[in-house]
């Protein structure tokens, strides 16, 4: 940076690097060399935005030195001019020289994020293919979970579990949500990531360009399991991903709603799973968060809400809408995001003291407590509009469930 | 809730003795180590009878001067504690490979990830910069305190309550497992049911609190008390950034209160604002509690701005370049801080013009940043700098933190924000504007006030020491984990399989060691400077030939700041009175009126720690007990109406004098 930097001086820094770099190719920056298309544009746009500010930072970081070395006190040959404060050319200078960056940065961000909106269906395979007229992508369902993730593949009608795969150069489109906490879906090869939450959706269109198995990851901490939430991504060959799909529906077990309960306690390093079938409306019912039987589903409640909402009636909805102690009602408790010191686990049925005590809650009479667990209300007649209001005690006798129930 | 007949669960809530973490060796030899070190210090100040002074003097005066020195020794101790969980996450992350799985669980892990966010944001950075503001800015604009001085002494001590709160969650029960900003549903009562949430609550309520009557304080301070003739346009640069981060200290921290308060209806009242169940939302919480945390990242770095502006000036001699395009640039920042909060979090599935917006609106609050660093660049030009302590920060926080500002900007554009989101890039970019903005500039300002506050300097060379570890420290823990962001690397793991990443963590690790070498350098400084005092001793009052008010007093000022209130004519107010050949008084003292010290503020702290303890255990019948306590306390002060008293003219007089004969002294 200095201008009269002597050769020697250079070679050696040169030489002082070269280990630098020697690490640096050992490694493999994935977000600088991806294999799909996505993940590539938007490693070019970290590039270019680089450059761009780079324009301006490092003038800075050499004036600063240059100037920090020159006006030393003891260089007394440097002009002192101690009430020099302002020039006008000087500070449109430096307003503008940012201001122009920025413009400039600002256009390429406008631009790349509703190119690059992972919302936006493919419109290329990459920088020199567009998408081939009338090709399918692929749809995958993604449900994030304590601590895996679960893969639906609604058109082959198979299920995996920590492993995703999918045919190169095929569009890929995701719908992403979680059954648990909030995850993020990351595989960095690929695209960039998107966040799972309950009972809501994200989407990703993404495409694979290349062959191989890359990493995928929760992005987003989510408790106890989460470091080991990854899972393999491969990309395949069209012939590849077929005999896949036969594989998993060779090997695979069916997925049903019990399977599924099952599989969705919180549990951590699982192995990869195979479902050769998949029981109808499974990811629906996820995404509503009522795959528990007796759960409301959130689009029934969306339902009852535009239609002005049920007032006091829905008030007998109340154990259906809560859906994180699902675990406590069945009894069946796995370690979770905080057991340790406090020697509590997580989906606990039990309350923080303080909140009303429900049915569920330990120190409810004997008598009433089974007659609630399990939520199975199949076989009751729904024509009551709503339980009366009031704790579990008083329900118990009378049926809770509002009208027009989906879930049963 | 007092239905239950078990009469233990009644006088204790959900505490119990298993609480106490006996079986966990690290907390047992840290338990140890905080024992002995207390009954050292508690030894200590009962054997050379420190108490009563310590108590007169410190705890409960009402001084602004004091109350500042004392939130920046809480930063200083709490630093060490967040520093202790940096280098046990970085060791963790050095060896948890493959088949090792190093030597914390995640559920301890978890909690020290948590923990140093918390410490580092709320207990070291901002009574640093509370503190640093407290001290200097009644002393620039040239008033004797600040507008309210009880009110001063309470917020430090309600800081220092959430500071003990959040320790003790190291002894009794756990601290949240949730990241700093404790996201639910994660945080929410059926998936966080143990007490850490609620110590995180609870702790950064009670400084919250703390943290807001300080900031109306010190906006009441600089808008009513300034000296005659000081114009807003002639205020210091600093008193300027003081001010803006006020406006958004008051602006800002309700927000975080309200947001804390439904999480905690969440999980003491059961309410579903933010959980999963009975249409509650988590994004709600995600965005209020960005729309606080943008704004509070404003907070920190704005005073070290202004302490910047002071110094380059300073050891420039020669006056700021650009002094009102330095101002409109803070308030430009201070306005814009509050539209930028959803780059937080693109990731969560906003529409592209909505992603759009906030990443532009992010890229321009660099423009007021730049034009700042372009001002203190040409405030260096044609300078004649010497490079004191201060001077080093100075220059090495310009370098340094044009990478982060640089790195920052590359997050707002969304689409490389969906890859570099979480990842390691993102915790060193953060680190890169925290540590290179905000402590360089907070480490800078405690160097460049020290002789004010205590009338000798801080030792020369263990502060060159101290910076020269801290800045190649920072650079070595740091770069390597932009490069594992690139690598796809993300934060908050606990555990790796890929060997390949190992040796960048060592690397990581091995920085951080240097930064504690730093840390340990600084530590030195202050016992090598107490040691060396006489040979460090300031009596001119100004060691630096500083340019503001504060250095017109002598060091340590007078309790009262200034016999007369001086009169403004120009900014860089004492610098123009050296010009024109100012001449101190030496006569017609009169009596001043000042504030007395009360024990009401550290009263109350303590109430509130009693209460924030019985809040967490559900010690219902306590927390009744401690809240009507801190209600007749605080009632009760109100009719305290013996505050005030004079000093006596024949006082102001000696100490007067004693100063002009130290003045001649050196003539």
């Amino acid at each position: 940076m200095v201008p009269n930097e002597s050769m020697p001086v250079k070679t050696l820094r040169t030489l002082a690097l070269l280990p630098l770099f020697g690490l640096l190719s050992g490694c493999n920056m994935v977000l600088m060399q991806p294999s799909g298309d996505i993940a590539a544009r938007q490693r070019d746009l970290i590039l270019a935005s680089t450059g761009l500010m780079l324009l301006i930072i490092i003038p800075v970081i050499a004036f600063t030195l240059l100037f920090a070395w020159r006006y030393r006190v003891s260089n007394t040959k440097a002009e002192y001019d101690p009430d020099w404060h302002h020039s006008t050319q000087l500070e449109v200078l430096i307003w503008s020289a940012p201001l122009v960056i920025v413009i400039a940065l600002g256009a390429l961000t406008w631009i790349s994020t509703h190119t690059l909106d992972p919302y936006r269906p493919l419109s290329r395979l990459d920088a020199d293919r567009p998408l081939p007229a009338g090709v399918k992508p692929l749809s995958v369902e993604v449900v994030a979970l304590d601590w895996k993730w679960l893969f639906f593949y609604p058109d082959q009608g198979i299920a995996t579990v920590n492993e995703l795969v999918a045919p190169v150069d095929v569009p890929i489109s995701f719908k992403i949500t979680s059954a648990t906490v909030m995850n993020s879906f990351f595989i960095p090869a690929l695209a960039g990531q998107i966040y799972a939450m309950a009972g809501m959706e994200t989407k990703l269109h993404a495409v694979i360009n290349k062959a191989g198995t890359y990493e995928g990851l929760s992005a987003n901490y989510s408790g106890s399991g989460f470091s080991r939430m990854n899972f393999k991504f491969h990309g395949l060959d069209q012939a590849g991903f077929d005999q896949w799909v036969a594989k998993v529906k060779a090997e695979g077990k069916p997925l049903d709603r019990q399977s599924y309960l099952a599989l969705e306690k919180p549990s951590e390093r699982e192995p990869v799973r195979y479902f050769s079938t998949v029981e109808n409306g499974l990811y629906s019912a996820v995404l509503n968060m009522c795959a528990v039987p007796g759960k409301m589903c959130m689009n029934e409640m969306m339902h009852i809400d535009a239609m002005g909402g049920a007032g006091k009636e829905s008030h007998g909805n109340r154990e259906r809408l809560e859906y994180d102690n699902r675990y406590a009602e069945q009894g069946v408790e796995a370690p979770a995001a905080t057991v340790g010191g406090s020697g509590r686990e997580s989906h606990s049925r039990e309350q923080p003291e303080g909140m009303k005590p429900k049915s569920i809650a330990p120190d409810v009479k004997p008598d009433s407590a089974p007659e609630h667990s399990g939520h199975d209300h199949a076989g009751h007649d729904h024509a009551g509009h709503g339980g009366p209001a009031g704790d579990g005690k008083d329900s118990k006798g009378s049926d809770p469930i509002a009208p027009g129930q989906l879930n049963r | 809730m007092f239905s239950n007949p078990d009469l233990q669960k009644l006088l204790f809530g959900r505490l119990t003795l298993d609480a106490v973490p006996l079986h966990e060796p690290i907390l047992l030899i840290t338990f140890a180590m905080v024992g002995l070190g207390g009954v050292a210090v508690l030894g200590a100040l009962t054997y050379f009878r420190l108490w009563g002074p310590l108590w007169r003097d410190w705890f409960t005066s009402v001084d602004h001067k004091k109350i500042g020195i004392m939130y920046i020794v809480l930063a200083l101790v709490m630093l060490l504690r967040g520093f202790a969980d940096a280098l046990m996450m970085r060791a963790q992350q050095a060896m948890a490979f493959g088949p090792n799985e190093g030597y914390l669980p995640p559920h301890h892990y978890d909690q020290i990830f948590t923990a140093h966010g918390v410490i580092m944001i709320f207990f070291v950075a901002m009574p640093l910069v509370t503190g640093l503001m407290n001290f200097v800015v009644p002393l620039q604009i040239g008033a004797r305190d600040v507008a309210f001085p009880f009110l001063n002494n309470f917020s430090f001590w309600m800081t220092v309550s959430g500071a003990v709160t959040v320790m003790a969650s190291l002894f009794v029960g756990e601290f949240a497992r949730t990241g700093w900003l404790a996201y639910p549903p994660l945080s929410g009562p059926a998936m966080s049911p143990g007490v850490g949430v609620d110590y995180y609550i609870w702790a950064l309520q009670i400084a919250g609190i703390g943290t807001l009557l300080s900031g109306i304080n010190l906006i009441a301070t600089i808008v009513k008390m300034r000296a005659p003739g000081m114009t807003m346009m002639k205020m210091p640069v600093f008193t300027w950034t003081a001010l803006c981060t006020n406006i958004l200290i008051v602006a800002a921290f309700p927000i975080l209160t309200a947001v804390l308060a439904l999480l905690s209806l969440d999980r003491y009242v059961g309410t579903h604002f933010f959980s999963n169940d009975l249409g509650g939302n988590p994004m709600m919480y995600v965005n209020l509690v960005w729309i606080w945390g943008h704004p509070e990242v404003y907070i920190l770095i704005l005073p070290a701005f202004g302490v910047f502006s002071e110094i380059v000036s300073t050891f420039s001699s020669k006056r700021l370049f650009g002094y009102a395009s330095m101002v409109y640039a803070t308030v430009v920042i201070t306005i814009l801080s509050y539209l930028v909060w959803l780059h937080h979090f693109f990731t969560m599935g906003s529409g592209s013009s909505v992603n759009s917006f906030f990443g532009i609106t992010t890229m321009i609050i660099s423009i007021p940043t730049g034009a700042k660093i372009f001002n203190w660049l040409f405030t260096m030009y044609k300078g004649r700098i010497r490079f004191e302590v201060p001077m080093l920060w100075t220059v090495g926080f310009m370098v340094t933190f044009v990478i982060g500002g640089m790195t920052g900007v590359l997050l707002a554009v969304p689409p490389a924000d969906f890859v570099l989101h979480n990842s390691l890039f993102l915790i060193a970019h953060f680190h890169n504007v925290i540590i290179g903005g905000v402590l360089f500039g907070m480490l800078a300002g405690i160097t460049y006030w020290f002789p004010k506050a205590f009338g000798f300097k801080l030792d020369d060379f263990w502060g060159k020491v101290s910076f020269w570890f801290w800045l190649t420290g920072f650079w070595v823990a740091f770069m390597p984990l932009y490069v594992l962001g690139l690598m796809g690397v993300t934060r908050r793991v606990q555990h790796f399989d890929d060997p390949s990443l190992q040796i960048w963590f060592i690397i990581a690790a091995f920085g951080a060691v240097l930064i504690l070498c730093g840390i340990a350098s600084f530590a030195i400084t202050l016992v090598v400077s107490v040691l060396r005092r006489e040979q460090l001793r300031d009596t001119t009052g100004d060691p630096w030939g500083g340019r503001t008010l504060e250095w017109a007093t002598s060091s340590p000022p007078p309790d009262y700041n200034f016999a007369f209130t001086p009169v403004i004519h120009d900014h860089d107010a004492w610098w123009d009175m050296k010009k024109r050949g100012y001449a101190r008084p030496m006569q017609g003292f009169q009596a001043i009126h000042m504030p007395k010290s009360t024990a009401a503020g550290i009263i109350l702290g303590v109430l509130s720690i009693v209460f924030a303890f019985a809040m967490i255990w559900y010690i219902w019948w306590l927390a009744a007990f401690s809240f009507a306590a801190i209600a007749v306390v605080a009632i009760g002060h109100t009719f305290n109406y013996n505050r005030d008293f004079y000093i006596p003219a024949d006082e102001v007089v000696r100490t007067e004098g004693q100063r002009t004969a130290l003045l001649a002294e050196r003539v």
